[in-house]
């Protein structure tokens, strides 16, 4: 194609360039706004990309359009209250969210959980980061092009959520960790259930597996794109698989346990490349690796209280409350002005799927907090777009924001 | 390259395997359900629709103690009471916004008779915003109708509240 006819076509063409042919065809920054409403933006991200022809230059992620105040909300609600606004961030991962409340509301009160809540707990927080990553591959495949794994995922998914409704009562929304232990024993025959789904799971993994790490569209698609080295990893606050795939073997789980992560026997999966396909990958071992802590909390699951028996905290048992005075007391005690927490602060983290989930509490006396300020993972992950898309085609940019595993419900809070 | 690398790249086996494996599925049995002629399970613990329910002598349960407006954390309860003629106290107002609800199980966690529950209705969307304004009348026709499942739920969880 000669100069000519480009300059006719493109409008976007160096008005006063040079009459050669290549200096005619040199094109300035081209604007595109990927999202908010955009099926490959993963939420309401927008992305205002500076294209140099078909290589973005910059990257300028635009949040806020899911900003719902949850902080200053949680100022204004009891500490029980608050609980329900934690499974509201990041909504792919809704029972990690409030394992890291509970566990600074405890840290706080100096509480001890019972052992069979704590077992529960990391139960339950496997299965969430099984949830969360089936979520995060398939969708990351119908980035690349791929559908079926999601179609089969989310049979996956539907069954790990009727696990979720049948312990807390909602499919999503769970409300089921509260400071002290969890609201309800497990019922009869789930963990039966739950062993039984996770005997067939490595089948289903196997299955993806075999229609995506070998195949040669999603290794074109991802090898070698978004590479972040270990030290870029560290310098933009990376964590979780973000930051393992670059090479460092970081997990809060094991750096500083929580609960009966201290008993738990499983590996850090880490990658070499740290390019998306290494995120990926280790985000499939990481499953396998919880897949090893659900067989541990099924065979160790301990008889017992799942709730702490401290009644200026915990509300009593139903039975007791109808025929006991006291027990009374205190559950109208609880429900309308809630605990009264000590002053003092703490930033209590949990390693979510996907990363470091902290809460940074600070307490006045009151039942109120006096602030709570979230740290989501993905906010940190999402200010290195600029870094890791400089220099791709637009198509990367797409695969790049599928491995950073982004949900806008903690990014905007 | 060797000989085995170019069959690999010619022969596109890792394509074939992945086209293999959802040839076969198709003969698998099917998962999906036929909505709305078949639902999916649920337990006794479901948090779905609201209901107040009566004693089984038709006297109302709720005795307008507060608690549920007070834990709602998005604040969509409203109650106002009075003595009645008999010189019981009782609900004159029991409203709950049911779009402001965020079906967190406060209300009837927080419930010491057990009058407020969520049933396991997930089915009453409407038209309008209006109709999702639910007053005390249409609570109380929802525990009526809903009365059978809803005891029985909380006959089957009674042993871990």
């Amino acid at each position: 194609m000669n100069a000519l006819s480009m300059n006719k076509i493109t409008p976007c063409l160096m008005p006063n360039a040079s009459s050669t042919a290549e200096s005619a065809t040199r094109t300035l920054p081209f604007t595109v706004n990927l999202g908010p409403q955009h099926p490959a933006a993963h939420g309401v991200l927008r992305m205002i990309l500076e294209m140099d022809g078909e290589i973005v230059e910059r990257a300028d992620p635009h949040i806020g359009l899911l900003h719902r105040g949850t902080e200053k909300l949680i100022e204004h609600k009891t500490y029980t209250q608050a609980i329900p606004y934690f499974d509201r961030l990041d909504y792919v991962s809704p029972m990690c969210q409030e394992h890291a409340f509970a566990l600074a509301v405890e840290k706080l009160l100096g509480l001890e959980v019972p052992l069979r809540g704590q077992y529960i707990r990391v139960l339950f927080a496997e299965l969430t980061r099984i949830l969360n990553h089936i979520l995060n591959i398939t969708t990351f495949a119908i980035d690349l092009g791929a559908v079926t794994p999601a179609l089969w995922g989310f049979e996956e998914r539907e069954i790990l959520m009727e696990f979720y409704e049948r312990v807390s009562g909602a499919r999503m929304h769970a409300n089921y960790f509260r400071p002290g232990g969890v609201a309800r024993d497990l019922p009869q025959g789930l963990l039966e259930d739950i062993a039984t789904w996770a005997q067939k799971f490595p089948k289903f993994l196997a299955d993806i597996e075999t229609l995506v790490t070998g195949n040669r569209i999603f290794r074109q698609r991802t090898v070698d794109i978004g590479i972040v080295t270990k030290e870029q990893a560290i310098d933009w606050g990376f964590s979780g698989p973000m930051l393992r795939a670059s090479g460092v073997a970081w997990d809060l789980r094991k750096s500083q346990p929580y609960d009966v992560y201290d008993r738990m026997d499983f590996d850090i999966p880490t990658g070499k490349t740290g390019d998306c396909f290494a995120r990926y990958l280790v985000r499939v071992e990481e499953m396998r690796q919880s897949l090893r802590i659900i067989h541990q909390c099924l065979k160790d699951m301990p008889e017992g209280p799942v709730m702490t028996d401290n009644r200026k905290v915990a509300p009593p048992e139903r039975a007791e409350m109808k025929t006991s005075m006291e027990a009374l007391i205190h559950h109208f005690k609880l429900y309308t002005e809630g605990y009264h927490v000590p002053a003092g602060e703490t930033y209590t983290v949990v390693e979510a799927p996907k990363g470091e989930f902290g809460v940074y509490l600070v307490a006045d006396g009151s039942n109120k907090p006096y602030r709570c300020k979230i740290r989501p993972p993905a906010f940190a992950h999402l200010q290195a777009s600029d870094a890791m898309f400089k220099g791709h085609l637009l198509a990367d940019a797409v695969a790049i924001i599928g491995t950073l595993d982004i949900v806008f419900g903690e990014i905007d809070r | 390259m060797s000989a085995f690398a170019a069959a690999k790249r010619l022969f596109l086996p890792e394509i074939l395997r992945g086209l293999a494996l959802t040839f076969f599925t198709m003969f698998k049995r099917k998962v999906t359900i036929n909505y709305p002629y078949e639902k999916g399970p649920l337990s006794p613990r479901f948090r779905g629709e609201h209901a107040l329910r009566r004693y089984p002598n038709g006297e109302e349960r709720c005795i307008a103690c507060k608690l549920c407006e007070a834990i709602c954390p998005a604040q969509a309860i409203t109650i106002e009471a009075e003595p009645r003629a008999d010189g019981s106290r009782r609900t004159t107002l029991y409203d709950i916004d049911m779009t402001k609800c965020i079906y967190c199980g406060l209300c009837q966690e927080a419930c010491p008779v057990d009058a407020i529950v969520e049933g396991p209705n997930f089915e009453f969307a409407t038209e309008t915003h209006r109709e999702l304004l639910f007053t005390k009348e249409r609570l109380l026709a929802n525990g009526d109708r809903w009365e059978a499942e809803i005891a029985a739920n909380l006959a089957a969880d009674a042993r871990y509240k």
